[in-house]
């Protein structure tokens, strides 16, 4: 399993590094929502700095769903998704090694959206494990749910209108932990912040659970 | 559906509809008004019913028969349908939760939405099932359409627990629970804890009756569905079958023995049967 998870997790990152998808794409689309809501809340920097953590939060969950839907379509090609069933390999590796992919896009963009709002919100991190460890937890959750959800709509029609409308309530919980959390980190409050994690943690694991024993029927779909 | 299943059908509604007119009578008219929030507590013989069957039985019944349908032994279209019925009346016990408990907050609490826990992870809930319908109307074959609901039902209630402790760790004024308080001590007496009762056992009569009849609906859709591609084939086939009819004759003007006639004929090559052009 987890060999095979490696090997489709390199696969998907191997494609995003050749088509710069996600570099052009996903990336300036990220920051641009950061732009938009300093725009929405207008240049006033308390202000900003007090809604930081939970729009950095908003953009990452939004650049999770375009990070999924990437994902899907790189496996809608024209017997792309016959290819990857025949070819052998076990459907927890393929869920595995895709959240693996999306993971390693969401900590890029997240990395980015952290420089963002420090330079453009004016955030001090007063507590930078706490910040790292939430995203980290996060980062898990979002892309096990994501890919889940993201073979849920493989290979129908209306699958950009509806994924969002799956996912983003799912990972409501994500938006919720992780923006407390970050307030948390900014703010110095340690023991609040960590507690946190507690839902972050668990969120995680039952995603990647559930992915693993879900996916195989999913696949079988098609 | 049997006539036996259609007959208590017919029984469980018309007791839905005798035990909702009690509650009704009862609630209104018989019980006192209660002694804090006066004749604001009656909506409290409607709304935890109301909540209970949507949170409980209708999406408890959709994760059950979800399982169900993905464990391969039980794997039956049965449960893709039961799952289905259940979540469309959850959705619109769930709403109806909200609306009333909206009624209910504006004139206690003064506001109609306040961002508590149970509010917050309610409406959460009613967006993961809707997502769950949107994901249904979206045409496939049945088998696949199962097979994804199942999935998402499955994920959607996997994921209310952790909504509820998430958003539960927001400070609330929203009250503990009332009937099912830790001591689970009955904190409503007399004639109002039976008008209560009865609304459970109302609501629950309704929940029933309502899925038995989606149910059917779902079934007798799918039928139909079945039977319109069974029509349109043999249209197909009729079709082609005079259309060869007209074409063989002149195509082998002396009968050659053994020539194709009728529908094995369409699937033969049919030379230019309209005319020769398009």
């Amino acid at each position: 399993m987890w060999r095979d998870a490696l090997l489709v997790a390199g696969k998907d990152v191997r494609i995003e590094l050749r088509s710069r998808v996600a570099l052009w794409q996903v990336l300036p689309f990220a920051v641009l929502v950061l732009v938009l809501f300093g725009f929405a809340l207008g240049p006033g920097p308390a202000a900003l700095r007090a809604a930081a953590p939970g729009l950095y939060w908003l953009a990452v969950l939004f650049s999770t769903v375009l990070a999924t839907q990437r994902s899907v379509a790189i496996e809608s090609g024209e017997g792309t998704r016959d290819g990857l069933r025949l070819s052998g390999i076990d459907p927890a590796g393929v869920f595995l090694g895709k959240a693996a992919a999306v993971a390693i896009q969401l900590v890029a963009v997240q990395v980015l959206l952290g420089a963002g709002i420090v330079v453009l919100f004016d955030v001090h991190l007063q507590t930078w494990w706490l910040a790292i460890a939430a995203s980290v937890l996060a980062t898990v959750g979002l892309s096990a749910a994501g890919v889940l959800y993201g073979a849920l709509s493989a290979g129908l029609r209306v699958r950009e209108t509806l994924l969002p409308l799956l996912v983003l309530p799912i990972v409501a919980p994500v938006l919720i932990a992780g923006s407390r959390a970050w307030s948390a980190a900014v703010s110095g409050a340690v023991a609040s912040g960590a507690s946190w994690l507690k839902i972050l943690g668990p969120f995680a694991a039952v995603y990647l659970a559930v992915g693993i024993a879900l996916y195989g029927p999913l696949q079988e779909t098609a | 559906m049997t006539a036996r299943v259609r007959w208590v059908t017919r029984v469980i509604g018309g007791a839905a509809l005798v035990t909702t007119a009690l509650t009704v009578w009862l609630g209104l008219w018989v019980t006192p008004p209660a002694k804090v929030m006066g004749t604001l507590a009656r909506l409290l013989y409607l709304h935890p019913p109301i909540a209970w069957v949507a949170l409980y039985c209708a999406f408890g019944l959709a994760a059950l028969s979800s399982v169900l349908y993905l464990w391969r032994r039980t794997r039956s279209l049965f449960w893709d349908r039961l799952g289905a019925s259940a979540v469309e009346v959850g959705v619109v016990f769930t709403a109806l939760t909200l609306v009333t408990g909206s009624l209910w907050g504006r004139p206690t609490w003064g506001v109609w939405w306040t961002w508590t826990a149970r509010l917050t992870s309610t409406a959460l809930l009613l967006v993961l099932f809707l997502g769950y319908l949107a994901l249904r109307r979206v045409p496939a074959d049945p088998d696949v359409r199962a097979r994804r609901c199942a999935v998402a039902a499955l994920v959607a209630f996997v994921d209310v627990p952790i909504v509820a402790f998430s958003v539960d760790w927001w400070q609330t004024l929203h009250q503990r629970g009332t009937v099912l308080n830790p001591g689970l001590t009955l904190k409503v007496h007399g004639s109002m804890a039976w008008t209560m009762g009865l609304g459970f056992l109302a609501m629950t009569l309704v929940f029933v009756w309502m899925v038995l009849v989606r149910y059917r609906v779902e079934l007798l859709a799918d039928r139909i569905g079945d039977e319109e591609l069974e029509v349109s084939l043999s249209e197909r086939w009729a079709e082609g079958a005079t259309v060869a009819d007209a074409a063989v004759p002149l195509a082998l003007p002396d009968a050659v023995p053994g020539a194709p006639t009728g529908r094995g004929a369409a699937v033969g090559p049919v030379p230019e049967p309209l005319g020769g052009r398009r």
